[in-house]
């Protein structure tokens, strides 16, 4: 039996949703998301193997950040590249102190934190996203962690 | 200087909460129904339902670019009519209130007394053959009226397949739409109806005292 496309919506749209929220700013996000489960609706039925679904969506998902923040910054940068600067919404938001920290890390922390720690990918599979070695991949989240709590810490002291 | 309070853990932990949306549900519905309109837009929703509540109990309702393709009893299990769906027709099916909202509000109608007679296109691609020979017959049946399983066999010309009429009303799948409830058995007892017989039995009795009878002027 075939699994109903709404199932992969509810099943994956909240994991696929906080990756693009950490990649990209909420309205960017928002048009990143439908983007991503558009494009897989359009897919699925050639989909061979539903053995890693969500490793599917998380790359179709990476594919559309990239598009959604060039469009959004216009200049035209290489494939394969996460966007430098998302936009947060810093007056409504309480993770402020966070995001600011997730922003300012580097391009390949950023994409390794949150494909590893928000959407549960393997280092292998990280690798392949962001055009590196799979121990890169893992260093990079590894840094990315390491460089938030650093900054973290220095915005909110407790 | 602060001291390491805060672990990787806890790091991990609130950029799992700041990333989510700050009204969590909410926001996924407002994607979700987001995403059905431009599945539709984009002539990618090939299955749209909904669950439509009634006296007789939820009913999934779900229609094809060519109409109302299937109406499930929650006896029938929704999830396994959803992975029939995926599997038969095609596995891009989604939630959909637009192109569904046809259906729910004619139905809504029939329940409160104030519809007779759905106007609805109906898709018989799940029938084939005999089967849909009988599914066909069924809407002439008109509201509040039965007929027998013989009497249906001998409408569409067999006369001796009273049984398979009651196997192919068994398998209506479009049920309450298509007044498969409308056929008895000849002595007058209700006879099988996939919705539990109970379902059956309220259906007639609304049709034979309809809540609401007089209908709105005009």
């Amino acid at each position: 039996m075939v699994r109903p496309f709404e199932e992969l919506v509810v099943e994956h749209g909240p994991v696929v949703w906080r990756v693009c929220r950490a990649l990209l700013g909420p309205d960017d996000a928002e048009d990143a998301w439908s983007e991503t489960f558009v494009s897989a609706l359009r897919a699925y039925p050639d989909l061979r193997s539903e053995s890693n679904v969500r490793g599917w969506l998380v790359t179709i998902a990476h594919h559309k950040v990239v598009d959604q923040a060039r469009r959004t910054n216009r200049a035209p940068r290489p494939s394969g590249d996460l966007p430098d600067i998302p936009t947060w919404d810093h007056q409504h938001d309480d993770g402020v102190e966070l995001r600011t920290a997730l922003e300012a890390l580097p391009t390949k922390q950023r994409g390794a934190v949150a494909y590893r720690y928000l959407a549960d990918l393997s280092y292998f599979d990280i690798g392949v996203l962001l055009q590196s070695s799979e121990a890169a991949a893992r260093r990079s989240a590894a840094d990315g962690i390491a460089n938030l709590r650093k900054t973290y810490l220095k915005g909110a002291p407790r | 200087m602060i001291t390491g309070t805060v672990t990787d853990g806890q790091v991990i932990a609130d950029l799992t909460a700041t990333c989510t949306a700050p009204d969590g549900a909410g926001e996924m519905e407002a994607l979700r129904s987001r995403l059905a309109g431009r599945a539709d837009d984009e002539g990618l929703l090939d299955v749209a339902y909904r669950i439509v509540d009634s006296p007789i109990g939820p009913l999934l309702v779900a229609v094809t670019p060519q109409g109302l393709v299937r109406v499930a009893f929650e006896l029938e299990d929704h999830e396994t009519v959803l992975a029939r769906l995926a599997t038969s027709i095609s596995p891009r099916v989604l939630r959909s209130g637009r192109r569904t909202d046809a259906v729910a509000r004619q139905l809504d109608e029939y329940f409160s007394g104030r519809r007779r007679r759905f106007d609805l296109t109906v898709d018989l691609q799940l029938v084939r053959g005999f089967r849909r020979a009988v599914i066909s017959h069924l809407s002439d049946i008109s509201f509040g009226a039965t007929e027998s399983y013989a009497a249906v066999a001998r409408a569409i010309g067999n006369p001796a397949a009273v049984r398979a009429v009651g196997s192919a009303c068994s398998h209506n799948p479009v049920p309450v739409v298509v007044p498969c409830h409308r056929v008895v058995r000849s002595d007058g007892t209700i006879g099988q109806y996939l919705g539990g017989a109970e379902a059956k039995v309220a259906l007639l009795a609304l049709e034979a005292a309809p809540p609401d009878r007089g209908m709105p002027g005009g």
